[in-house]
């Protein structure tokens, strides 16, 4: 399965295990690329494997929704443990990232 | 007779270690798993364990960024020592950096100097949340060190109570 994948005009992004400033680089410069592409509208940022966040991660979410929401795109978050909701949350990301349950699996877009 | 004993929380170090790395970002996943090691047999829970390296993440990435300007020259060093005083954590991390100008405002949540880099400005406001203590010294053109504290092992003792 493949991290990056445009599907319509959503780009679902399968973070890394660990997301720290290192990591952050890699996937905002390959998001932006996706971005500048014109494909991407909105972006579903998938945190399924991921166990370990810190503020980057933070980072990544709000610069990309800079980039997209002056074209009235969205920013999804699904799959996130509770470690990683609250890190979003504390950083008042609710307003911006749409933070889907867990029971709903809008993760699984495998067919 | 009732004999009232104060107990007196041990405050001697029982356990230390430092590590001295470069400052370039691929160590901060090295400094994170570095403190994870020494805190284990404290036998931490997920929550502390992740804690903790929250916290420890957002000091090395501080040092690299914004103490050495994110030059990631390898002679440039971060320092990073841990001391075990019972159950307690103390973590310091320093650089000899160009320092903090007003670290009150950049304590401040949202505050970044560096608004290119796109970082969100919360990690002074991590550092104190994950943690039970912090304390920024520093002074421009020498560094900058913090300081922060956390007692491990405490969730299960206070789940055990009930």
């Amino acid at each position: 399965m493949e991290d990056y994948k445009v599907i319509n005009d959503y780009l679902m992004i399968r973070l890394p295990e660990e997301i720290d400033h290192h990591e952050s680089l890699t996937i905002s410069a390959r998001a932006d690329r996706y971005i500048m592409s014109g494909r991407v509208e909105n972006i579903v940022f998938d945190f399924e494997r991921t166990t370990f966040m810190d503020s980057s991660g933070v980072g990544i979410i709000l610069g990309r929704y800079r980039k997209i929401a002056c074209f009235g795109g969205k920013v999804y978050a699904v799959n996130a443990d509770s470690r990683i909701r609250r890190i979003l949350l504390m950083s008042g990301l609710e307003g911006i990232v749409e933070i889907m349950e867990p029971k709903k699996k809008c993760g699984e877009v495998k067919q | 007779m009732i004999e009232i004993v104060e107990k007196r929380e041990i405050r001697e170090v029982s356990n230390e270690a430092r590590v001295e790395f470069a400052a370039v970002s691929d160590n901060e996943a090295f400094a994170r798993m570095a403190v994870a090691a020494f805190i284990m047999p404290l036998n931490p829970t997920l929550e502390e364990l992740s804690d903790v390296k929250t916290a420890v993440s957002e000091a090395v990435t501080n040092a690299v960024i914004h103490g050495y300007e994110n030059r990631c020259d390898r002679n440039d060093k971060v320092s990073m020592t841990c001391r075990l005083r019972g159950d307690e954590l103390e973590v310091e991390i320093s650089d000899r950096g160009v320092g903090i100008g007003d670290v009150e405002a950049a304590m401040t949540p949202m505050y970044t100097t560096r608004p290119e880099l796109e970082r969100s400005g919360m990690g002074f406001a991590f550092m104190e949340a994950f943690m039970d203590e912090l304390e920024v010294r520093s002074e421009p053109g020498r560094g900058t060190s913090v300081r922060m504290c956390r007692k491990i092992g405490m969730t299960p003792w206070i789940a055990g109570e009930e």
